[in-house]
């Protein structure tokens, strides 16, 4: 308890320096802790993906579609437990700025394949009964103010024409990884209306959801498959979600390294702030830790002094900077929500700040510690007075 | 009749002595010094700068150690006790009282004084009471809770003199004790280092440049180039 009570007393008698440095811990921990959790956010789709679906796409590029056709031969292979697909719309909402995530998906099983998304009973019965219903996740509901009943337009860049949509259900995530940001309607009310105006685009899927029974079975579906369409118009390029995900991971993968990289630099130019910090501090009181000496106390007591108060200050800083990271990184979610719609800070991430802190503490304490235990007793009183 | 008590030597001397490498240049301190301490006694080291006064108090309180002969104190030669048994005889057996008082300025009176006790057993009412004790001596009972830059220079002294007798220690010693101080302060230290060697019976060796302070002790030793030139017969 003496020892608590003098480290502390110690870290403050420099009060503005040790504050500069407690702050600038604080900041380091605050932007380490955003930044992991932008990296973490960048895969938030292939950590939330499901071990249980593979992707069926258009072999060539996701560009082009697949017949609706397929849907028959797929279910029917075996191991298949059940099967959906979707359309990537890209429609706009009032202006571009407004971008979010919308799907033409078939009503009837979608959400069955996709659990994750909970819809309350009524509001799916209500959304299967209207064509031109839709679904909307719910921070997209509530940033953009949505009730159920609502009607929504949506201006099409893929699908020309402005497609109006009435708000059915409104979906909450199973757990805090689902994204709650998009939006859903009618593969039927596209196909139709296609079948209208441009036929020769009507009837095509963009991708074939497949859920599996067994995860260990997807390497073989997924071959079985692709087998089944091989030298037809559009072959199949068929893998799990997870990969599929990835795919659009992989091409920024080079800004998630850079950032990473960022992340780390922070942690060490603060190791060094804290360092010379402790450095400055040793040197100062080389004389204190001399008379320690005299009056018995030993190198493993002054030793626990050093590395105390370097310990006290990084894990003071690192704590604020803690506590502000879940405020802060909410903020941003919130300003960056169209980019990434789950914006979590991870347990991983928070016990990363806390053994940063602890390392960056231990190590910056090392030399002081090394220099004011060896100091003779001498010598260090001698540079008093 | 009782018979009169044996003067008992306490700190023994034999041929010590040190030399610090200045560059390549080992420069001999102190060449061959030797001398007994009898228990109880009031020693003054005097000399010019640069005697090798303050060096040979250093190895007698173990702060230092010699580059040949010996030191017994107690029957202990303290040049062949490892670091941490040094430490450990140190924080037993001497109280140290310095020029510039030394006292850890983030800490009260009270804590400064408890600071040695943190290495005992003692419980922390049994340290209460001995830091209260100590202080009393000193007369700075009202003086707990100040920290020293809230205390003057003599006040601090006597905090450091309390902090120096807390343990009880057999042996004091005390490099240039009013060497910082005024005089009506140093008066105070002096007769309050006295009154520790005649009542408490502490064995004091102090080294000091100044001739009033040294009247108060016992016996003086005069250094000179690291030679001892008075030794009392």
């Amino acid at each position: 308890m003496f020892l608590v009570k003098l480290l502390i007393r110690n870290a403050f008698r420099h009060r503005l320096r040790t504050l500069l440095t407690i702050l600038g811990i604080t900041v380091a921990i605050l932007a380490y802790g955003l930044l992991q959790t932008v990296v973490t956010a960048w895969y938030a789709g292939v950590n939330g993906s499901s071990s249980t679906r593979l992707i069926s796409r258009n072999a060539v590029s996701l560009v082009f579609s697949l017949p609706l056709a397929y849907q028959e031969r797929i279910r029917h292979l075996e191991g298949v437990t059940g099967l959906t697909y979707e359309n990537w719309f890209g429609g706009v909402y009032i202006t571009e700025k407004n971008f979010f995530p919308n799907f033409a998906v078939d009503a009837k099983s979608y959400f069955t394949i996709y659990p994750e998304f909970v819809l309350p009973p009524e509001q799916k019965r209500a959304f299967l009964l209207d064509r031109k219903g839709c679904v909307a996740g719910k921070k997209l509901a509530e940033r953009f103010g949505w009730k159920v009943g609502d009607t929504v337009s949506l201006k099409g860049t893929i699908y020309p024409g402005t497609w109006e949509f009435v708000v059915r259900g409104i979906y909450g995530g199973a757990d805090k990884s689902t994204d709650e940001s998009q939006f859903f309607f009618h593969w039927d009310y596209l196909n139709e209306t296609l079948k209208k105006t441009i036929a020769r685009r009507a009837d095509q899927v963009g991708v074939y959801v497949i859920g599996l029974k067994n995860p260990q079975s997807a390497p073989e579906i997924a071959l079985a498959v692709d087998a089944t369409f091989r030298n037809s118009l559009a072959e199949t390029l068929t893998e799990t979600e997870k990969a599929f995900q990835l795919s659009f991971v992989s091409m920024t993968e080079a800004i998630v390294v850079a950032i990473r990289i960022v992340s780390f630099v922070v942690i060490i130019i603060i190791m060094v702030v804290v360092a010379n910090t402790m450095a400055m501090t040793a040197r100062e009181r080389i004389g204190e830790y001399a008379i320690f000496k005299a009056l018995g106390f030993t190198g493993y007591h002054i030793a626990g002094m050093v590395f105390g108060e370097s310990l006290f200050i990084t894990l003071t800083g690192g704590t604020i900077g803690i506590l502000l990271t879940f405020p802060v990184a909410a903020k941003f979610g919130e300003i960056m929500g169209t980019f990434f719609p789950v914006f979590q800070v991870e347990r991983a991430t928070l016990t990363a700040d806390i053994v940063f802190c602890g390392i960056v503490g231990i190590i910056a304490a090392v030399f002081p510690t090394w220099r004011a235990v060896r100091i003779k007793i001498a010598d260090g009183l001698r540079r008093i007075g | 009749m009782a018979l009169p008590l044996q003067p008992q030597i306490m700190v023994s001397l034999n041929a010590v002595s040190k030399a610090y490498q200045r560059g390549n240049q080992p420069v001999l301190v102190l060449e061959s010094i030797s001398f007994d301490i009898i228990r109880g006694e009031f020693l003054a080291l005097m000399g010019p700068s640069g005697s090798g006064k303050s060096t040979l108090l250093n190895l007698i309180a173990g702060i230092d150690t010699v580059d040949s002969g010996s030191i017994v104190i107690d029957g202990v030669d303290i040049a062949t006790l490892k670091e941490a048994e040094l430490a450990r005889w140190r924080a037993a057996n001497v109280g140290f009282i310095f020029q510039f008082y030394n006292l850890i300025p983030v800490l009260t009176a009270f804590e400064n004084v408890e600071l040695p006790l943190m290495l005992t057993s003692l419980t922390k009412r049994e340290r209460r009471d001995h830091v209260e004790a100590a202080l009393e001596v000193v007369g700075l009972l009202d003086r707990l809770e100040h920290t020293p830059s809230q205390l003057s220079g003599g006040q601090q002294q006597r905090v450091a003199i309390a902090r120096a007798i807390v343990t009880d220690p057999a042996i004091l010693v005390a490099d240039e004790p009013t060497g910082d101080l005024d005089r009506v302060s140093a008066e105070e230290i002096l007769a309050l280092m006295t009154r520790l060697n005649s009542e408490q019976h502490k064995t004091i060796i102090m080294v000091t440049h100044d001739p009033r302070a040294a009247e108060k002790a016992h016996i003086i030793h005069h250094l000179e180039k690291g030679l001892l030139t008075d030794v009392p017969g």
